[in-house]
């Protein structure tokens, strides 16, 4: 907590932002989510402060997808990609030093997790899984393949479109965000449910990532650039002082 | 027209999903041999200050059912009431912790040291508490509540003292279930649904 700015209450959260908790589309949103209205109130230092992560955490292929599960030895079967982009917050500081961890479906659309039963192959050679810290100006990246659209139990025919799961910590507990990760152009966005829980067209947007060509390396990879804006904080020369003062 | 408010929007949230595991705790998920442990795997290391408790619990969905996929996160300050990076805190003490719901069972435990009284900006004092963050699958934005604890006095905390319906304070209480130990059901929705705070 060197920065005072790391103290200071969180602007409290605009959930206009984000997707309705239940939606029938959804269906597994139906029996997990409250009924009853959520209890507002204004952050304190639990919500304000949160965990801290240093670079002796991160290894060094800890973000790159393509080699990090072989250790190195040989790549991941797919389309190569870079992902970057930066971490912001809500009044547009950059979040240094904050984790972000990826997870994601191989180039079949198939996980490396017990509980996917997918027919589409295993890559030997792909984990689906990294994370990063960002730098002292909230830039990150990651160099993975892009992942496939997948089949899910929902409605008859549901289609995940291409993603990427991200969550981030920032400085606060009260910050934390887990979110997905589109690509420019996919036609599935627009058919997904999940994608669909949040109503603002404007806010689904901020969720697909733009071909980046400026980013990408000829005859190596391209690049999708993906910033994330995290909840900001209240600054005033009148916020330490009693009520009416 | 105004002048424009030079505020971003906050990104949406979307659901965790049912592999949150493979990318928040990997080894737990069986993908050992990429991370040396998982992040978060204990909120307290050798020789911490206090006493040592266990909190295991449900997390129920609407119709009852003990969710085997659900993750949990945890953040709370050491037993002398100060969180980690803060001047003075315990150095055993990371406060943080990740732990999932048992994939046959739904249970999960959370093995931490009983966190004291925080005091609040204003000087008032907040009773022991956890903050606990659920996410899964189903679940479109995080969900946040607290951890009280039973053999505490709880009759002043500022939280607790906002909720109307004095019986769903409950919700919001650890039950002593022997020495050092703790049981915390979380009810999503229905009957004695768990009070999630907006904060
Ligand atoms: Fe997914």
């Amino acid at each position: 907590m060197d920065d005072p700015y790391d103290t200071a209450p969180l602007i409290p959260r605009d959930r206009t932002a984000h997707p309705v908790a239940l939606d029938v589309d959804y269906k597994t949103s139906v029996t997990r989510s409250p009924s009853l209205p959520l209890l507002s109130l204004e952050s304190t230092l639990t919500e304000e402060s949160g965990p801290r992560f240093g670079h002796d955490l991160i290894g060094a292929l800890d973000n790159n997808l393509i080699l990090n599960w072989s250790q190195g030895a040989a790549p991941a079967i797919g389309e190569r990609i870079r992902v970057h982009g930066r971490v912001l917050d809500e009044i547009g500081r950059p979040v240094p030093e904050t984790l972000i961890e990826i997870w994601q479906a191989n180039a079949g659309g198939r996980y490396r997790h017990v509980k996917d039963t997918y027919f589409a192959p295993l890559d030997p050679n792909f984990g689906g899984c990294g994370r990063t810290l960002t730098d002292a100006e909230g830039r990150y990246e990651f160099l993975t393949i892009r992942p496939g659209a997948y089949p899910w139990p929902n409605r008859g025919n549901d289609w995940r479109p291409m993603h990427i799961h991200f969550s981030v910590f920032g400085h606060a507990f009260g910050q934390r965000l887990i979110t997905q990760m589109y690509f420019e152009g996919d036609p599935l966005i627009a058919r997904c449910p999940i994608v669909t829980t949040i109503k603002e067209k404007s806010q689904i947007d901020r969720l697909v990532a733009p071909l980046d060509l400026a980013a990408s390396k000829p005859l190596d990879y391209l690049a999708y650039k993906f910033d994330i804006v995290l909840r900001g904080r209240r600054q005033s020369y009148f916020e330490n002082r009693p009520e009416g003062m | 027209m105004t002048q424009s408010l030079e505020i971003l929007r906050e990104t949406p949230s979307q659901t965790a999903g049912p592999y949150v595991h493979i990318g928040c705790i990997p080894r737990f998920a069986g993908l050992a041999g990429l991370y040396p442990e998982d992040l978060g795997h204990s909120p307290i290391s050798e020789g911490v200050r206090g006493e040592i408790i266990t909190i295991s619990g449900s997390v129920y969905d609407g119709t009852g059912w003990a969710m085997r996929d659900a993750m949990l996160e945890s953040w709370q300050a050491d037993a002398a009431g100060t969180f980690p990076g803060s001047p003075g805190a315990d150095p055993a003490v990371s406060g943080f912790c990740r732990f999932a719901a048992d994939g046959e069972s739904g249970e999960f435990t959370l093995r931490t040291v009983k966190p004291g009284s925080v005091a609040m900006r204003d000087g008032r004092r907040q009773a022991p508490h956890i903050a606990l963050w659920i996410v899964a699958r189903g679940i479109n934005l995080g969900l946040a509540t607290r951890v009280y604890f039973s053999d505490e006095d709880n009759r002043a905390d500022p939280v607790l003292s906002r909720i109307e319906q004095r019986p769903r304070v409950e919700t919001m209480i650890a039950q002593a279930t022997g020495p050092a130990a703790y049981r915390f059901d979380i009810r999503l929705q229905g009957p004695g649904e768990t009070v999630f705070l907006d904060i």
